[in-house]
């Protein structure tokens, strides 16, 4: 790949640039840190000592024990809103992307342009309507929602998506069409495995919006036991505010699935996003 | 390409989930948006047609005011100081450097923390007596000095004149984001170019003004767009460690709206308001688009 950064740097650069780029990882760092060496102190710990003295478990198991706040319940939850709502708005999506890249339909550059706009629409604005709605089909307090919507795609995802479809070679299309594929074939088994990489960018960042959606719970999730993590974090800091090593602990734990999709999808992630390339 | 009546159907059959989702999700809330800004209503009742009056409440309430200025305020400072210290950072992990991807991983790793937890986690690092921010000045001898020169005890969030600023100032850890994507469009960048420039006699400061920022202008661009319409919903910071306060100092739009709709129960105000946003991001962004055709260079 060209890029900027092909020199070998001298010793001495390279020594200057290790020294910066450490400095403000460690700032960067500290918050995160703060937070795991915190989960795992005792309480007399949390002021009194910088490094935990052992490693205290027993919060962990502490925080899915106490009877009024269900974390694994809000776990679950948060799970099924996430991986769905990931899985199914990025597969509508895609569909929706490839029509815009590579079919001819009447309209089709005045509706992209209402994809983008509507890329552009804060949420805030459509909120209270949407809410009755909602209301009105009687789904606040379930995770309908959450789900439906993204049934019917993403505009950020869509507007990705479909500037990776027009990279695609057109020779590959059409000898998949001349061996008899259908539009939707082509789309589902040559152009969304060849945007692995795209999709996997797409869907890291669907994961973390979705997981740390906070807004949306906090408008239709009412009772306890229907609550997401980001609900239930906030009701824990609520409650026990000044028990920091288990509202440590619950973080870590509200943290760790995202973390573990990162790591997983970090590989696609920058490739992913220097594909994208940005460039409107 | 052949047009033909088939390719016409099976392209609207494609996007039709999402004609489906605009029209219910966005569209159709815009206009009933528009109606109900018209009416008082507190969801329980049959909705009232009062006329402008919403908005002429709207033009007195120093509630109102006080959350453009804030949300305006936030904006100006977070945004440029985020695509700034982005750049940044992007330049220097572009660097080719063993290890250099465990710093881009550090960077991006607040973002990869739960959102809730991330925010809770910050109240406590700004509580003027617990928190490590200011645990961090005392034992470091800081906190005399600020004591010295009579500045005194930083309160962070807990204050009027700190709540700004603080929250500003976390926005940094947030920037990894925008941070990944300069350090793709500074990979885009033909290495040819940048070489073109220094055999030109171009240093290192002339080769960043002249080749890489027209280069990344679209970059610039795009994060631009994002970032203010992003800070201009700002909700979850000032809901979960400061309510808005202390005396309104973090009240941003979308909080104050949240709590007219959904605490006080005034619709019809709340959709008021909505319009309102609507509007200003709307301007905001083609005053955004209109200047960014004099400044961006595409390739």
């Amino acid at each position: 790949m060209s890029s900027a950064s092909g020199d070998t740097l001298s010793l001495r650069r390279q020594l200057i640039l290790y020294a910066a780029l450490s400095f403000l990882a460690f700032w960067f760092l500290v918050p995160f840190a703060w937070m795991l060496i915190t989960s795992v102190k005792t309480p007399d710990e949390v002021f009194s000592r910088l490094l935990p003295s052992v490693l205290r478990l027993a919060n962990f198991v502490e925080i899915f024990n106490q009877p009024t706040l269900p974390f694994g319940r809000y776990f679950l939850n948060s799970t099924i809103i996430t991986v769905f709502g990931t899985g199914a708005s990025l597969f509508t999506s895609a569909v929706v992307a490839y029509a815009f890249a590579r079919l001819n339909f009447f309209g089709r550059d005045v509706l992209f342009v209402a994809v983008l706009s509507t890329m552009m629409l804060p949420a805030a604005v459509t909120m209270i309507p949407t809410f009755v709605l909602f209301q009105k089909l009687g789904w606040v307090d379930t995770f309908l929602p959450f789900l439906v919507p993204a049934c019917t795609g993403n505009a950020f995802q869509i507007f990705f998506l479909r500037q990776f479809f027009k990279t695609l070679p057109i020779d590959l299309i059409d000898a998949a069409r001349i061996d008899g594929c259908s539009n939707l074939r082509i789309c589902l088994s040559i152009a969304m495995p060849l945007a692995k990489p795209t999709l996997a960018t797409l869907a890291i960042l669907s994961f973390l919006s979705l997981w740390n959606d906070f807004m949306g719970p906090l408008i239709y999730l009412h009772s306890n036991e229907k609550r997401t993590l980001a609900l239930g974090l906030n009701a824990f800091a609520g409650m026990y505010g000044t028990q920091w090593h288990l509202l440590m602990a619950a973080s870590v734990v509200a943290t760790v699935p995202i973390l573990m999709v990162f790591f997983m999808g970090q590989r696609y992630f920058e490739r992913g996003l220097v594909m994208t390339g940005m460039k409107g | 390409m052949k047009l033909n009546l088939r390719e016409h159907i099976e392209g609207y059959l494609f996007i039709s989930p999402w004609i489906l989702g605009m029209v219910l999700f966005a569209l159709g809330p815009i206009l009933a948006s528009f109606g109900l800004a018209f009416t008082r209503w507190n969801l329980f009742t049959e909705p009232e047609y009062v006329g402008w009056a919403n908005f002429q409440k709207l033009a007195h309430d120093p509630l109102f005011y006080k959350s453009v200025f804030n949300t305006i305020y936030y904006t100006i400072f977070a945004v440029p100081l985020g695509l700034v210290l982005a750049l940044g950072l992007a330049m220097l992990v572009n660097h080719r450097l063993r290890g250099v991807n465990f710093f881009r991983t550090a960077f991006f790793l607040p973002n990869v923390v739960a959102g809730i937890a991330m925010l809770l986690l910050w109240k406590w690092l700004f509580d003027p007596n617990f928190g490590l921010i200011n645990l961090f000045l005392d034992w470091t001898g800081l906190m005399a000095a600020l004591e010295w020169i009579s500045i005194g005890r930083p309160q962070w969030i807990s204050s009027r004149a700190g709540a700004m600023p603080g929250l500003v100032f976390m926005s940094i850890w947030g920037l990894g984001g925008s941070m990944m994507i300069f350090l793709a469009g500074l990979q885009n960048i033909p290495r040819e170019l940048i070489e073109a420039a220094e055999l030109d006699g171009a240093g290192p400061w002339k080769r960043f003004r002249y080749v890489t920022v027209p280069l990344l202008t679209p970059t610039i661009f795009f994060l631009t767009m994002v970032g203010v319409i992003g800070s201009l919903q700002v909700f979850n910071q000032a809901y979960v460690m400061t309510q808005g306060g202390p005396a309104h100092a973090t009240l941003f739009y979308v909080l104050y709206l949240f709590q007219t709709a959904f605490e006080r129960f005034q619709m019809g105000y709340a959709c008021a308001m909505a319009l309102v946003l609507f509007i200003i991001t709307l301007i905001v962004s083609l005053i955004q688009l209109a200047m960014g055709k004099k400044w961006v260079h595409y390739q």
